[in-house]
This record gives structure tokens, C-alpha cells and sequence, in this order.
């Protein structure tokens, strides 16, 4: 079976329609912001990792409504978790500065307890985290984006040329952009493993970029290859590649798509932006760290080249 | 010997052998092939502050502070008998805990948060407490009754004996003696000759402390904790527990004193207490300092107790218990005998300050996760992992065919080196690190993908097959390099950004990046060229 074996698509003539359909995107994901700061005061939904708090997940024995519950609280937070039969529900609530952390999820399941008499529950789960906690946590997540942002394109100048480095760089970051926005559309929680998924992106969106950059630089250094049209060796690369980046992509899917439907409740979210991710940083790779590769170069020429310098020989193993 | 094909099986047969033993060794070390997370297997994870309102303590303080908050946490917790907890300090000034397979939370949250508590006892040579042992077994067998008593197997009756065979005997002696059994079993009236408690005790190295077989410490804590038995004990006497467990022989022994009820002195009289070196004896000492009310009491008892032993008292369990040499006043030296490294004095010292702790300590973040809700993600997880698998499985047979089924098996082989690197690295198994283990099988995949595209495209440029799968490895190397040395950087820093989770999920993003490496450039070529091996330079292959 050979898929795109000899397909030569002209995907940079094309990138005009990409950069619309990207900014498009990019600004729905900002307009959500903006739209959540309005209604839920913050960009995202921050989950309690981040804006401290407490939640207690419990599971009733026969089913309850969100309503019922809501009766019984009164003023917090209540969301069913994972699928109808688990009878599982997310109780949120706020920590006031006064108050000891332990002593709130007690509370809430006295208030349970007596306030939905003969439904028996079981207290799952529960997280409570200071505020001050959160507030680190928000500074070390920009912090850890930032800084494997520097390590990228550092090492991308060192292996290829400066370019490519800004030229992933300003991929990575439109994936980032792009996933943020989506979360803030869907208002899905932000919690650790969320960081964790976003992170793991920006690896496999630059994963797939290096893919597409590395045969650009094999191609370049073909005979004669600095002096074709740099959009015809783009365009020959990422068709060369093609095969391999749907098959890669298409078997990433398909294992995530596995663990979406079965990998229960507790991962799903993290699942969803993971797939969101590979889906952006396959498109990133073709039609925005490529296109930018081209106009950086029309716009500063082709910059500091390493190029004379040997390319590394592949070592046998 | 990696070039032949011959050199390269074994190398690839070693390697799993190695990542096999891993496994096994820590399904010994542990009892489970790999560690599970919290949110796996259940538990608690608390994230301890020093509670400094007004921001006005140094970071020294803080630090000495949050050694001392670990010493208490410590000896409470190996008295609650949590396995293998985690208590692991921050930047010096947090402390994160994590107890697994926690069953009662607040029993777990008092134990971290409580105030430490020191008190010096006086150490009773124990003539009052060895009268009372008759009367405790007889209460203990009136409260529970015969029956529960020998359910629990301790209807012993001759304590005499059994001191005597372990004190002359094998070691197999601690065997209830179907003698007594039977007797047992004739009468109630016999029920008065059980001795269920007493005959737990063996005489310990100082008076007034026995030995108890830390097999039977259990049952003995539990007899101890019955209220009827705290009211048969002698007026004015307490038993408590020594913090550590002496080896004696092949057996190892918890420590149980006679003490006074009442301490003479407690921790808020101390002001400090230091490890030294004693260079003249070759010791290590550890010299205190009292409050000077506290130092007039130390020395009017010390005074009239001279040649007896005292117990210092934390948390309930004698941490030390020093014999007096002679009157001591407010600043006082305890002699830890000749040869004793200073590592025991410091210990000794930090037991002592914690129990003048002056701070108190908040827990800042809490999670608790219930074990059914980790069982449930494992089952998802492997189903879910199990599913991924056959997916990329049929993929790569149906698309690559033969060189298919040769990815396939490196890929086999890339499962048991994650797994094993799991174990090597006892690398903490979590929620998304299951997730991140699924995930990387989908990636380990991509650099075979890259190879076999390689190979096709050289093969539609018209080389020789042996020349095409040379020129494919040869190719694809720098984008693989290139872009898992990118993707290590990624794990690397979610490494040094996270805990808990995250840090579970980048160790298994950085062992499933190195082994995907390996499989791809290594096994899947050895393999290859075992398939190649029959083939003319021209034949085709199956790609």
C-alpha cells in the first residue's frame, strides 16, 4: 500500500488562504478570552491547581441530578464527571484565606450528607490547594514554555540555521495559541496534567517540523539546491515527507482516539487537547513553520548560514 | 561485536534480558512491577509549609525548621506503618508527604499536622509492672474472650517455656505448643493460665524494658490499646514503645518501657541541642541546653537518680533512654558510648529540637484519591493501551507488509525496555504517564515510519535493495536525532517544572524517547539485516 507516494501539491502557493484560516482561528480563541474574563473573570478555566481552592469528587450510589445537589450546597460549583452511569459529580468551591485547607472538604460532605438524606455517596476524590500554590504554578508553566521556547530555537541555529529556529519557534507558539484559544472556547479546566499536554505539544508539533526542515536542509544541500527557488524546495520537501507525516500522524491518532473512548473520565480532557495537538502540529508544520521559513528569508535573506559547514555524517549504529 | 548480525542478537537479547531483571527485581524489592502514582493506586499527597505570617523568619530557620518537621513526621509515620512513604522536602521550606493506600484520612492528616511533643520520663526498673502482667492477661482474656485469642493464635499459656526456649532453643520456638492448646481447648477455668500478652515480652537490654518479636508487635499494640487494659495497668506507670528496632541474632526486636506516667520535664524547656564530636573517648555526644526552670527541675531529679536510666519521649515513643551519671543542671551531655558515628548524635539532637518546635506548619495543598478511582484508571488504561497497540499493530502490517511485521517486533522490544527503565529508574507511574506511555507508543512508530519511507523513495530511484535500506538508515538518521533530542528537551524541562504527575509523565516521555530510539535505529536494522541476510543484492523486498 503507498500512500502520496508522488504527490506534488503546491501547499506554499497556498499559504495566503492558510494564514487567514489561522488568524481566524487564533482570534476566535482570543475573542473566547476576552468573552471569559466578562463572564468567569479569568482568560481560562483554571481548575483548583491553579487558582487554589477545593474540590471533592463523589459518587452517589443511585443517580442524583446536578440540581439536587445544587439544592443541598447551595452557592458552589457542581459538575458531572465522566458519563451518566458513574453517578459521579465535581463539587468545587472557593478557599477563604481564613479558613484551614482540611477542614473544607469535611464540610462539604457534612453538607452532602445531610443535605441529601438516604442517597448514600462515597467521597472519591478530593485536592485542595492554597492559593499561593497556584499562583507558582501559573509563573512556572509560562516559565517552562518560555524556556524550552530559547532550548528550541537555540538548538535548531546550532543544527540547521537561525531561520529554521524562528521559523519553528513561531510554529510552536501558533499551536500554542491555537490550543489555548480552544480551551478557552470549550472552557475545559486547566489543571496540571493540562500543562503537561500542552508541553507534550509543543514536542510533537516540533517533532513533526524538524521532520519537514530536515529534508528542506537535505534538499538545499543538493547540488545546486541553494540556487532553486526556495519555494519549489519547500514545496518538494514537504511533499517528500508527506507519506510518512499522515502515517505518523494517522497511527498517534488512532492510539489517542483509543485512549479517548476508553481510557476513562480522569484523562479525557488531557486526551482531547493531546489530540487537538498532533491535528495542529501536523497542519503547523506544513502550512505555518514552512511559509515562515519563506518569508523570513524574503524579508532578511537567508541569514547566518552553517551550511558550509559539513553536515553531520550519519553514524552507523 | 555490533556489527555482525550475531553480535547484534546478542546485544538485543542481553538488553532485554537486562530491562526482564529489572522488572523482576523490583516486583522483589517492592512487590509491584512498577510504582504507582497516587492517583493510581489511592492515597494522600500533602505539601507542608512553615507558617510564617509575618514573612519575618531567615531561610535558615526555615530550613532547620523543616528538618525538624521531618524528623516528627517520620517517627510518626513509621509508628502508623504506611509503606514506603515519601517524605521529601522542597527548596527548604516545603515538605511534600505521601502516604499510599491511605485508609483513614484524618488519622493521617493529625499525624502530620500535630505539635510534636518531647517529654523526659523516668525509666521504672519495672518490679510493679511485672506483678501487673498476670492481671493484664487475665483482663485481656475476660475482654476478648478464649475464642478471639486463639484466633489471633496467642493461647499460650506457659511463659516460662517459651523464655526459656528462646533463650536456650532454635528460633522456631515462637510455634504455639499444641500442649497448651490442648489444655486450652478442656476448660474454661484454664482460661485464668493464658498469658496472650506476657508471653510476648522477653527482658530487654536496660530494666525496665522488654522485647517484643516485631512479628508480634502488632497484636501486642492492639492489646495495649484496649481501654480495659490502660486501667490494669500499675498507678502512675505507662507503657511506651522505643522509636527504634534492635536486631538480635537473626531476630529483630521492638523496644517496650516501664515508664513513669507523668514526664518530669517537657520539650518547651529546651532551648537547643547539638551533635558533637567527644575526640578524647572517640564518641559522639549530644549536648543540651534548658530553660533555666527547666534546668533546677533536670537537676533535682537528676540528683536523687543517679545510675538510672531516664527516657526522652517524642510523640509518645522513647527515642533514647540514657543512663544518669550524675547531677545535671540547665546544660547537659548525652554520651552516646564509644564508636557511635555522629550521624546517631545528630539524629538524637534533631529529636530533641523538634520537640521544642516553636512554629506551627500548614498544609498547603491537599489530594486525596480514593483506590477504586485508580483501579479504574489502570483497567481503562490498559485496555485503552492494549487497543492503541493492535491499532499501529494492523497499520504497519498492512501498509509496509513484511518490513511491517520487522517494526513490529522493535516495537515489541521497545515495550519491555520502557518497562524496564520504568523499573530501573523506580520512575513513579501515573494518570498521564499512562497517557504519555500510549502516546510514545504512536510516536516509536514514526522513526520506523521515516526509515521505511526512506527505504521506498530509494527504491523508486532505482538503487539496489541492499543499497536502498542502507541509504533509508543512513537518511533518516538526522531527523530522528534531530527531533528526539528536541522532544527530550520538552521531557526535560516538564521535569524540573512539575511534580507528582507531570514528573511521572516526563520520566516516562524521556525512557520512551531513548528506547524508541534504540528500537528504531538498532533492532529494527538487525532485524533487517537477518531478512536481507538470504537475499541476492538485487531481490526485492517486501516494503
Amino acid at each position: 500500500m503507498k500512500l502520496f507516494q508522488s504527490a506534488s501539491y503546491r501547499f506554499i502557493e497556498k499559504r495566503q488562504t492558510a494564514y487567514v484560516v489561522s488568524v481566524a482561528v487564533i482570534v476566535l480563541g482570543i475573542a473566547a478570552m476576552v468573552f471569559n474574563v466578562a463572564t468567569l473573570g479569568s482568560w481560562l478555566r483554571y481548575g483548583v491547581d491553579f487558582t487554589g481552592g477545593s474540590l471533592v469528587q463523589v459518587q452517589f450510589q443511585d443517580d442524583v441530578s446536578v440540581e439536587e445537589i445544587r439544592a443541598a450546597l447551595g452557592g458552589v460549583e457542581i459538575t458531572r464527571f465522566g458519563d451518566v452511569e458513574l453517578h459521579e459529580f465535581v463539587i468545587r468551591a472557593p478557599l477563604d484565606e481564613e479558613s484551614s485547607i482540611s477542614d473544607v472538604a469535611e464540610e462539604i460532605e457534612e453538607q452532602v450528607a445531610s443535605g441529601l438524606p438516604g442517597r448514600p455517596f462515597e467521597v472519591v476524590r478530593t485536592e485542595l490547594v492554597g492559593g499561593k500554590v497556584g499562583d507558582e504554578l501559573e509563573q512556572k508553566a509560562l516559565l517552562a514554555i518560555l524556556f524550552s521556547f530559547a532550548l528550541t530555537l537555540l538548538y535548531l541555529a546550532v543544527r540547521f540555521e537561525l531561520r529554521f529556529g524562528l521559523a519553528a519557534v513561531i510554529a510552536t507558539a501558533h499551536d500554542i495559541l491555537i490550543t489555548l484559544g480552544f480551551l478557552a472556547v470549550f472552557r475545559l479546566e486547566i489543571a496540571l496534567p493540562t500543562v503537561a499536554a500542552i508541553l507534550t505539544i509543543l514536542g510533537y508539533s516540533l517533532n513533526d517540523t524538524i521532520v519537514v526542515f530536515d529534508r528542506i536542509r537535505e534538499n538545499l544541500a543538493m547540488k545546486g539546491g541553494r540556487k532553486r527557488d526556495p519555494v519549489e524546495v519547500v514545496n518538494q520537501s514537504i511533499n517528500e515527507t508527506l507519506p510518512r507525516t499522515v502515517l505518523t500522524s494517522g497511527t498517534t491518532l488512532a492510539v489517542l482516539s483509543a485512549l479517548l473512548i476508553l481510557g476513562g473520565a480522569v484523562i479525557r480532557d488531557f486526551t482531547i487537547v493531546l489530540i487537538l495537538g498532533v491535528v495542529i502540529g501536523t497542519y503547523s508544520s506544513i502550512f505555518v513553520a514552512s511559509p515562515a521559513l519563506i518569508e523570513i528569508q524574503k524579508r532578511w535573506g537567508v541569514g547566518t548560514s552553517s551550511e558550509k559547514k559539513k553536515r553531520p555524517e550519519p553514524a552507523t549504529v | 561485536m555490533f556489527k555482525t548480525v550475531r553480535g547484534r542478537l546478542v546485544t538485543i537479547v542481553i538488553l532485554t534480558m537486562v530491562a526482564g531483571w529489572q522488572l523482576y527485581a523490583h516486583r522483589q524489592d517492592t512487590g509491584a512491577w512498577l510504582k504507582l502514582g497516587l492517583d493510581l493506586q489511592g492515597g494522600m499527597h500533602l505539601v507542608l509549609e512553615v507558617d510564617d505570617p509575618d514573612g519575618t523568619m531567615s531561610s535558615e530557620a526555615k530550613a532547620d525548621m523543616i528538618d525538624r518537621v521531618e524528623q516528627i513526621i517520620r517517627t510518626r509515620i513509621d509508628e502508623f506503618g504506611v509503606e514506603e512513604p515519601l517524605i521529601q522536602q522542597v527548596g527548604g521550606e516545603r515538605l511534600i508527604v505521601e502516604l499510599a493506600g491511605i485508609a483513614d484520612e484524618d488519622q493521617a492528616k493529625s499525624i502530620v499536622t500535630r505539635n510534636a511533643f518531647l517529654e523526659f520520663k523516668q525509666v521504672l526498673p519495672g518490679g510493679d509492672m511485672e506483678a501487673a502482667l498476670d492481671r493484664i492477661d487475665r483482663r485481656i482474656v475476660a475482654t476478648l474472650g478464649v475464642d478471639s485469642i486463639r484466633a489471633m493464635g496467642r493461647d499460650v499459656t506457659n511463659r516460662g517455656a517459651r523464655m526459656e526456649e528462646i533463650l536456650f532453643g532454635g528460633p522456631d520456638t515462637l510455634a504455639p505448643d499444641s500442649a497448651a492448646q490442648a489444655v486450652a481447648d478442656s476448660a474454661d477455668a484454664v482460661a485464668n493460665a493464658l498469658q496472650p500478652f506476657s508471653s510476648l515480652l522477653f527482658r530487654g537490654d536496660i530494666p525496665g524494658s522488654y522485647l517484643v518479636d516485631v512479628e508480634d508487635a502488632d497484636v501486642a499494640r492492639y492489646f495495649l490499646s484496649l481501654p480495659e487494659v490502660q486501667s490494669t495497668l500499675p498507678r502512675g506507670e505507662a507503657l511506651h514503645w522505643g522509636g527504634d528496632i534492635v536486631q538480635q541474632g537473626v531476630r529483630s526486636y521492638e523496644q517496650l518501657y516501664v515508664l513513669t506516667a507523668e514526664p518530669f520535664l517537657t520539650g518547651d524547656q529546651l532551648v537547643d541541642a547539638q551533635a558533637q564530636r567527644d575526640a578524647q573517648f572517640n564518641q559522639s555526644i549530644v549536648s543540651f541546653e534548658l530553660s533555666r526552670v527547666g534546668g533546677r527541675r533536670f537537676s533535682d531529679y537528676s540528683g536523687r537518680n543517679v545510675g538510672n536510666n531516664l527516657a526522652i519521649v517524642l510523640d509518645g515513643a522513647v527515642m533514647s533512654a540514657p543512663v544518669i551519671r550524675d547531677r545535671i543542671g540547665a546544660r547537659g551531655q548525652i554520651e552516646m558510648g564509644a564508636g557511635t558515628p555522629l550521624e546517631e548524635a545528630r539524629e538524637l539532637a534533631l529529636v530533641l529540637r523538634a520537640g521544642a518546635l516553636p512554629a506551627r506548619i500548614n498544609i498547603i495543598e491537599e489530594r486525596t484519591v480514593g483506590p477504586s478511582l485508580g483501579q479504574d484508571s489502570i483497567d481503562q488504561g490498559q485496555l485503552a493501551g492494549l487497543v492503541g497497540i493492535i491499532l499501529v499493530v494492523g497499520v504497519m502490517l498492512a501498509y509496509y507488509r513484511m518490513a511491517g511485521v520487522l517494526a513490529v517486533g522493535a516495537l515489541g522490544f521497545y515495550v519491555v525496555l520502557v518497562l524496564g527503565g520504568l523499573a530501573m529508574f523506580d520512575a513513579t507511574l501515573t494518570v498521564p504517564g499512562i497517557a504519555g506511555l500510549i502516546l510514545s507508543v504512536g510516536m516509536a512508530v514514526d522513526a520506523n515510519v521515516l526509515i521505511f519511507e526512506r527505504i521506498r523513495e530509494e527504491l523508486v530511484a532505482g538503487r539496489a535493495t541492499r543499497t536502498a535500506v542502507d541509504e533509508g538508515f543512513a537518511h533518516a538518521l538526522s531527523a530522528i536525532v534531530d527531533s528526539n533530542i528536541t522532544t527530550l528537551f520538552t521531557a526535560l524541562i516538564l521535569f524540573n517544572f512539575g511534580t507528582g504527575p507531570v514528573r511521572g509523565f516526563a520520566v516516562t516521555l524521556s525512557i520512551g524517547i531513548v528506547a524508541s530510539f534504540v528500537s528504531a535505529l538498532y533492532v529494527t536494522r538487525t532485524l533487517f539485516l537477518i531478512y536481507l541476510s538470504g537475499k541476492k543484492a538485487s531481490d526485492p523486498i517486501s516494503i
